[in-house]
């Protein structure tokens, strides 16, 4: 029996991103988008009460109080009303995927009901994701951020663009040399060259955090950008990384913000801000990716797994295709 | 299981008869809920009065004591017109499956009815009976003697289906606990028509009785004379009829409240705030739940105002009378908005008073469109210089609005900068 709440609620199956603000916990996120999205649904009307067959005693015929006629009628059962039985749905199940700490903002994927199931494939694929980091040389903090107490602080001003690059360059090519370590392919066989030449060389499963693109996007000592793209990561790692680079250029450098920019195939401008974190636009959005993964890709042959500049959404899909997401999002189609 | 089936037959909306009509005596009865189809046997009458089989225990309970309160139900009729039976006969039955005991039994008059076993017997259910037989077969109807939601009542039970139409949301009251039996124990003429009626004359309007109940269900058992003397001592007060109608009505626990309690509140907001009666009353009119909570976050949050942000005892007083609400806001989220709007925006305390809306906004508003004017270099909170944008109009406008007239800029721009923040 399909009622009008659960035609909307099939509409709202899928996966989608939200951008998560600042200083807000991703658990607030989640909590938010699930009372909004079941407040959505319950707002179609209920389906009409059933009628129950009542037996109502009437005065008969011959006007003496022993004699009663039983009359039927059919009457619309009470139980059945929305102030009795309540909202059709009480609770949504919204999944949240690569979670993001209350300092950071940016890209945050949910799934709701069967996207679930497509969220934990993602969530178990090595997809990479990519990151802007705010940086500022001149302290060190003990948590790496500018919350946190100052330690030390030190002069910046023998830092100049190439050197930042010379660093990030040696940083990235640690992060190569373990990427192709974790990869489980020995480095001595042809399979290894013939993966390294198509660039698939990919780690699978568990790995510590790599990198595997690092570049400058702005320096105006103090403050610096970076890029990054990288896999199993967490934000207070990359708040490190920052921390590393001040003390690579012997100096020191905090972290004033981390924003995710891209999680697997969701890209930022798909993303839907706190005002839009309803019911219709949580439809549209999911209904988005869906086309996306429906329409077909041709597989980009990634050279090398740096920032070359080609298109961030190519190199995604690309990603998304090898590690198996097509298979992962087929149930939502 | 045997008890249960007893309980069952222990409907509820039955009326209080001392014409017991025990129709049949071995209780071959099929319960409904348990669905064993086990005749049970008589001894069951003798445990009459033993407790429910031990459930979880957030199950309504239908205790055979309900049996003797008044509970009149469209049945009565049905029971009235049957005809009369003395305590103790035995009416030989003829099906021995239909459930056909009637409530108000007491211990001794069980003993009274003679077992005829003999009698069952030989009556079948395949034997044809006259009319009259046929209407003296009484159904009962299958309630379940617990349950975990009123849904399984409301058909049966008067209050309920009144309680429904009036606007009263049951699948919430149900939740929370004994509430539910509460409401079942409930006389629809005698204890609920009452306190309505109560309520109208007040002066509550009818769209919001049904507000008031689903949010106080207790005022439907607080006594009449309790109700009326704190009513007239809000009058006494000098509290206009609507007014008390309105207080009613926003904040359904004020009436479950003592006169003592009222007072007490009451005295403290006069004393604490150094307010006039005539504004105290205009505080409380606007915001009657202060009266109904405790005064323990009140009393931190003015000393919050006080210390933390350093305002002085007549900016409170504004602030309070321009916001009730700031009384019972969070404390993390006060001092973190003021310390944003002082700090970081720059803006001085007496221009916080003026417009002390910022205080009760969300503090990511305030972020947000703080940034999208700083970088669009508009953000200029100085009256004394042009271009002066107000906090009020930043705090109140939507989005929309904001984005035209204070930012000059699309919706659309202010949703990509809100991207890169």
């Amino acid at each position: 029996m399909s009622t009008q709440s659960i035609r909307v609620f099939r509409k709202l199956e899928g996966l989608f991103s939200v951008y998560k603000p600042k200083g807000v916990h991703w658990k607030l996120v989640r909590d938010t988008v699930e009372t909004n999205i079941l407040k959505g649904i319950n707002a179609a009307p209920p389906s009409a009460p059933r009628l129950r067959v009542k037996f109502l005693l009437g005065p008969g015929g011959s006007k003496s109080s022993s004699d009663l006629t039983l009359s039927a009628a059919s009457l619309p059962a009470l139980s059945d009303h929305p102030l009795v039985s309540g909202p059709e749905f009480q609770q949504v199940r919204v999944g949240v995927g690569h979670r993001l700490d209350a300092f950071s903002s940016g890209v945050l994927v949910l799934g709701v009901g069967h996207g679930n199931k497509a969220l934990k494939d993602l969530y178990g694929s090595c997809v990479t994701r990519d990151y802007i980091l705010e940086g500022e040389f001149g302290m060190a903090t003990n948590n790496f951020t500018h919350t946190g107490t100052v330690i030390e602080k030190t002069t910046y001003d023998h830092i100049t663009r190439d050197k930042l690059e010379k660093v990030l360059a040696m940083m990235q090519g640690v992060n190569q040399k373990a990427l192709l370590v974790y990869s489980n392919v020995d480095m001595s066989s042809q399979e290894a060259y013939e993966l390294a030449v198509k660039g698939a060389l990919r780690p699978d499963g568990k790995t510590p955090p790599i990198m595997l693109g690092l570049r400058c996007l702005h320096f105006q000592p103090p403050h610096f950008t970076l890029e990054v793209q990288c896999i199993n990561e967490t934000q207070r790692y990359l708040c490190k990384v920052l921390h590393e680079v001040g003390l690579e250029l012997r100096s020191s450098a905090f972290c004033k913000g981390v924003r995710r920019t891209r999680d697997g195939p969701f890209i930022l401008r798909d993303t839907l801000t706190r005002h839009h974190w309803a019911a219709p636009d949580v439809m549209q959005a999911i209904q988005h990716y869906r086309s996306l993964t429906k329409a077909p890709k041709h597989t980009r042959m990634d050279t090398n797994s740096t920032i070359t500049g080609t298109q961030e959404d190519n190199h995604t899909d690309n990603q998304w295709q090898e590690k198996g997401g097509k298979e992962a999002i087929a149930p939502l189609n | 299981m045997a008890s249960a089936c007893m309980q069952l037959c222990s409907c509820l909306l039955r009326l209080k008869t001392t014409r017991i009509v025990l129709q049949y005596t071995s209780r071959a009865q099929k319960c409904p809920v348990a669905s064993s189809g086990v005749p049970v046997m008589s001894s069951i009458l003798h445990s009459a009065h033993t407790s429910f089989l031990t459930r979880p225990s957030s199950r309504l309970r239908l205790r055979r004591s309900y049996s003797t309160t008044n509970a009149h139900t469209s049945l009565k009729k049905d029971i009235e017109a049957l005809p009369e039976l003395s305590a103790g006969e035995v009416v030989p039955y003829n099906n021995p499956l239909s459930q056909q005991l009637r409530d108000g039994m007491t211990s001794t008059e069980v003993q009274q009815i003679s077992l005829d076993l003999d009698t069952a017997a030989r009556l079948s259910p395949l034997d044809e009976i006259s009319d009259q037989e046929a209407l003296r077969l009484d159904v009962p109807s299958a309630l379940p003697p617990a349950s975990f939601s009123l849904r399984d009542y409301v058909d049966e039970s008067e209050t309920l289906s009144k309680l429904v139409q009036l606007g009263v949301k049951l699948w919430k009251l149900e939740q929370r606990p004994n509430v539910g039996s509460m409401l079942l124990k409930l006389d629809f003429h005698t204890d609920v028509a009452p306190r309505l009626v109560f309520l109208k004359e007040i002066g509550v309007e009818d769209s919001r009785l049904g507000h008031i109940v689903t949010h106080n269900p207790f005022i439907l058992t607080e006594s009449l004379e309790n109700l009326r003397a704190r009513v007239a001592y809000l009058r006494s007060k000098k509290f206009s009829s609507e007014g008390v109608a309105s207080m009613v009505s926003r904040a359904p626990y004020l009436l479950n409240f003592s006169v003592q309690r009222l007072d007490n509140r009451l005295g403290f907001y006069q004393q604490q705030l150094g307010l006039s009666t005539q504004k105290t009353r205009e505080l409380v009119g606007r915001l009657p739940r202060l009266l109904c909570g405790s005064l323990e976050p009140v009393k931190e949050n003015l000393k919050v105002f006080q210390l933390e942000l350093g305002f002085r005892e007549n900016e409170i007083q504004h602030i309070v009378m321009t916001i009730p609400k700031v009384l019972t806001a969070n404390k993390k989220k006060l001092t973190h908005i003021f310390d944003y709007v002082h700090n970081t925006m720059n803006v001085p305390q007496s221009l916080i008073v003026k417009f002390p809306q910022v205080m009760n906004s969300k503090y990511l508003r305030i972020q947000e469109r703080h940034l999208f004017l700083q970088y669009l270099r508009k953000a200029q909170y100085d009256p004394a210089l042009p271009n002066y944008i107000s906090l009020d109009r930043l705090v109140s406008l939507p989005d929309q609005d904001f984005c035209t007239e204070l930012a000059s800029a699309t919706l659309e721009d202010f949703e990509l900068f809100l991207k890169t923040l």
